[in-house]
């Protein structure tokens, strides 16, 4: 196996186990590559990549283009809030005109599900999904499940427990593909309002008591409440949902065993979880951000290798 | 049909490794300066011969010797499916003399992807390259190696295959032309 069985990579859901694996050996070797003391390679030097941020982002726009820098590729970026969007122009002419000017690759974060999908079916260029509205992260998933595997040595019979507001995440869904088809078991974790209702139709069990959750689990991957999606309240206060879902050290410590904490960042300290767990030694939240960079380097490569 | 024949056999590959050792010798004398680089996946294990005939001549258990991947610096990564391997040099090249090792030498691009991914480990003072199998005439690069085990005259639609017995169950350098 040394080829993806997609030309895109739009979700999680269309890739095989086999897919997945070999991403993570690719990510593996260009972790070598960023810990050298010179970190770039020149793999990507024929190539142009576009990254079009119709949504705001600070983790995933660098690691991209960090990580296609690394690579040698050449880079335009483009972000709505600055754009000809505002002057009310579709999405596919947007995409259309930058491909015009010969760009190979578009890595693009959107509002809306399914985005990246649609923009695959109509234009002639390798597409990479940065994150569309509540459907999937692909990359985050594959990040997360690639700092797991560094931390843990394999997934394959591991739990994790995915704890926030699943309703409104990319993070969840994509983990959720991510993981099972590596061999984890998966739960989600949090107020009955933000657990979408068919979620346990994807295999994955549900548990409303956050300590429950925590001694069952390996891993823990703690996501935020995003507030920016939620039209209604879901639930009565942040406060509230601080006590009941929020980690804090004293819980952390009343574990019976030692569990690793992750989260996709950006981190509201004190809501989800606290300071203290944040940077404790069982939380591999940098480690995260670090592995993202090498890892979307391998995405990358292997859909550059079909260019 | 692809035909095979025996180029060199496990007992010519002992004496052709040997003697190139005693030419490594000749030029570099007791290696404090100088280290070996086996390009990935198959120039590794002629590099890893290389290291322990050469510990075992010079009676240095200290001979360095490391493994490099040059898939992420090829020409032709867009052309074929190729897999990376694990890159291992943990010591510094910048200012030795590096012997860069690999089985056979054809076109010449492996070799040139080798120059440029070493150089990510520091500049060095001298490379040389080191070859078992020299296929003359098939050259796409002026590359040429200063330490070569066999020269020989191929076709480019002839193959050459190197086994070693740490993979391949036996040592063993076999030529496959078309009938």
């Amino acid at each position: 196996m040394s080829k993806l069985s997609t030309k895109h990579l739009l979700g999680i859901k269309e890739l095989t186990a086999d897919d997945i694996n070999l991403i993570l050996a690719t990510a593996d070797s260009f972790k070598d590559v960023i810990n050298r003391p010179i970190k770039k390679v020149p793999s990507l030097r024929d190539i142009t990549i576009a990254n079009l941020f119709f949504e705001n982002s600070t983790r995933t726009k660098l690691s991209f283009e960090l990580a296609e820098k690394r690579l040698s590729a050449d880079v335009v970026n483009f972000s709505s809030s600055s754009s000809s969007v505002k002057k009310g122009e579709t999405l596919i002419d947007t995409v259309n005109n930058i491909l015009a000017m010969k760009v190979d690759m578009v890595v693009m974060r959107h509002p809306n599900p399914g985005a990246a999908v649609f923009l695959s079916k109509h234009i002639n260029a390798k597409i990479i999904n940065a994150g569309d509205g509540a459907h999937e992260h692909p990359t985050q998933a594959l990040l997360d499940a690639f700092s797991i595997k560094e931390k843990l040595g394999n997934i394959k019979g591991k739990k994790i427990v995915i704890v926030g507001d699943i309703l409104h995440s990319r993070v969840a869904l994509s983990n959720i593909f991510c993981l099972q088809k590596l061999g984890a078991e998966v739960m989600v974790c949090g107020p009955t309002t933000l657990i979408p209702k068919y979620i346990t139709s994807l295999g994955v069990k549900v548990e409303h008591n956050l300590r429950k959750a925590l001694e069952w689990c390996d891993v823990a991957n703690m996501l935020r409440i995003q507030l920016e999606r939620q039209e209604i309240k879901y639930f009565p206060s942040l406060r509230e949902y601080t006590m009941l879902f929020g980690l804090n050290k004293q819980l952390l410590d009343s574990l019976s065993k030692k569990i690793v904490i992750m989260h996709p960042g950006p981190i509201n300290r004190g809501v989800e979880i606290t300071s203290d767990v944040a940077d404790s030694d069982q939380s591999i939240i940098l480690e995260q951000v670090e592995n993202g960079v090498a890892v979307r380097m391998a995405v990358l490569f292997l859909l550059a290798g079909r260019v | 049909m692809m035909k095979p024949r025996i180029i060199l056999d496990s007992k010519h590959i002992e004496i052709t490794v040997t003697r190139l050792c005693y030419q490594l010798i000749e030029v570099h004398n007791d290696f404090s300066n100088t280290v070996i680089v086996g390009l990935q996946p198959r120039g590794t294990y002629l590099a890893k011969r290389i290291q322990k005939k050469l510990s075992e001549i010079l009676k240095n258990k200290d001979i360095k010797c490391g493994s490099l991947d040059i898939t992420f610096y090829r020409d032709d990564f867009r052309k074929k499916e190729l897999i990376p391997t694990p890159t291992e040099i943990d010591f510094i090249i910048e200012d030795k003399n590096v012997i860069l090792v690999d089985d056979v030498l054809f076109t010449g691009r492996t070799i040139r992807a080798g120059l440029d991914a070493m150089l990510a480990f520091g500049r060095p003072n001298d490379v040389e390259l080191l070859v078992l199998i020299d296929r003359r005439l098939s050259r796409h690069v002026p590359i040429q190696a200063k330490y070569i085990g066999k020269k020989i005259d191929s076709i480019s639609s002839e193959k050459v295959k190197v086994e070693w017995k740490e993979s391949d169950g036996a040592d063993r350098v076999t030529l496959l032309s078309n009938e």
